[in-house]
């Protein structure tokens, strides 16, 4: 996305727009810093997502006017949020406990690196890391069972981040559902990557050379 | 000792400045973050002050005191998933002295600690946390310590304010008993020991925005 070789793609809003329409209605949803920020503003009409973050709210809201921005109600990325009517605050151990107790229905956290087994590195680049910032990443990824990335196809400079094994630290074992990107939405199957459809413009060569790991392509219509 | 907040929000920057005036230092700082900034927790790293971190993300936009400190070795870093640090410092001011997590199970961070699997699933066992002191801040407090907090800036505060030995509290407004709904209580006095007014706190963001160094 910020590469500016690639001339197609989907815009950060797009992915967004594609996560929140794979994301049931009435779930609760927890959304990791960055990219992943983006859904909230993004919940298809007459679709009612609960949105939990971690620091300690669960009904967060669209992002507010600048001027209308509070210090003391950010998100996990301690950007200013708004809170819906029906909101609640609560403290960091029972904001973990909702996590850990398996009782937020999907979680959609920013990557490094995927896996094809779905293994996660989003924490740190390994040794000689300035200062590696876990947050609550390994804590979402063992407490909520859907997990879905978002995440640039591939590096600034051009290298693959879908790989058959992660070269960085992992954040959890096994625990990516399914991966958003510019260039395509990809499901972590049994047999690799499985490809649900890709951006306007990019065919199956393209995204193989820009892919490490595995990819299958399902081109039934169906 | 433990600060409360999650980045600027809940930050008793009145009370580590403070601490900065009263010059302790070789101290172990438990806190989500490292500061922003040259005021509040970061002023106290820049210092010198602080010997040891433990926090989940020693990373903040507007912020490189900590990370200068720690590439040239000079701060020592534990770095505690963020609902592993919110349950040890829970089971720390609970009485629970150690406790079983799935979370970090694979990882690097669960090197060298015992494993148990309970039920088919493997987990990690983690220490609680305790401390000397707490320092907090929060919206309303009353005679007997009870706490009421602002929206995200609760976060640590409730669960800091038991594990320590002495909880040193700055509030906004201080109020007589009976000022408080008590099915509003969110932290009860039990677990406060010193209460401060400030009553128009600096906001964090906002120093650090305008530039300022603290002291």
């Amino acid at each position: 996305m910020s590469d500016s070789r690639q001339r197609i793609g989907w815009s950060r809003e797009q992915i967004a727009r594609n996560i929140a329409a794979d994301i049931p209605d009435g779930s609760i949803v927890n959304l990791g810093i960055g990219l992943p920020e983006a859904v909230v503003d993004c919940v298809p009409p007459g679709r009612e997502l609960i949105f939990h973050t971690e620091n300690g709210l669960l009904g967060m809201g669209r992002s507010p006017a600048a001027h209308a921005a509070d210090p003391e109600l950010i998100n996990a990325g301690k950007k200013s949020v708004t809170a819906v009517p029906g909101a609640a605050y609560f403290h960091q151990a029972d904001s973990f406990a909702m996590i850990r107790g398996g009782h937020i229905d999907v979680c959609v956290l920013g990557a490094m690196q995927v896996s094809q087994t779905g293994d996660l590195a989003n924490w740190s680049l390994g040794d000689g890391d300035a200062a590696p910032a876990v947050g609550g990443a390994m804590d979402l990824v063992a407490g909520v069972r859907t997990i879905f990335v978002a995440m640039a196809h591939c590096t600034r400079s051009g290298d693959p981040k879908l790989l058959e094994s992660c070269t960085m630290p992992l954040t959890g074992q096994r625990v990516v559902q399914r991966v958003y990107t510019d260039l395509a939405t990809l499901r972590v199957g049994r047999e690799g990557f499985e490809v649900v459809n890709m951006a306007p413009g990019v065919d199956h060569r393209y995204l193989q050379q820009r892919t490490r790991g595995r990819l299958s392509f399902n081109d039934d219509p169906t | 000792m433990l600060i409360g907040g999650f980045g600027a929000a809940g930050s008793p920057v009145e009370l580590i400045h403070a601490l900065i005036d009263q010059g302790a230092s070789g101290l172990t700082i438990v806190s989500n973050n490292t500061g922003s900034g040259h005021v509040g927790l970061a002023a106290l790293i820049e210092m010198g002050r602080v010997a040891k971190m433990i926090c989940s993300f020693p990373r903040t936009s507007g912020s490189t005191v900590f990370q200068d400190l720690y590439q040239k070795g000079k701060i020592k870093l534990e770095l505690v998933p963020q609902g592993t640090l919110a349950e040890r410092i829970r089971a720390g001011g609970a009485g629970i002295p150690a406790f079983y997590t799935p979370t970090s199970v694979g990882t690097r961070l669960a090197h060298g600690k015992e494993h148990h699997n309970f039920a088919g699933r493997e987990y990690v066992r983690e220490h609680g946390l305790t401390a000397d002191f707490a320092l907090l801040k929060c919206s309303l407090c009353d005679r007997y310590g009870n706490l009421v907090y602002n929206k995200t800036a609760r976060n640590f505060s409730p669960i800091m304010a038991m594990a320590a030995s002495v909880t040193i509290v700055q509030t906004q407004v201080y109020a007589e008993c009976g000022a408080l709904d008590p099915e509003a209580v969110v932290t009860p006095g039990i677990y406060v020991d010193r209460i401060v007014t400030i009553e128009n706190p600096a906001s964090e963001s906002s120093l650090v925005q305008a530039g300022v160094a603290y002291p």
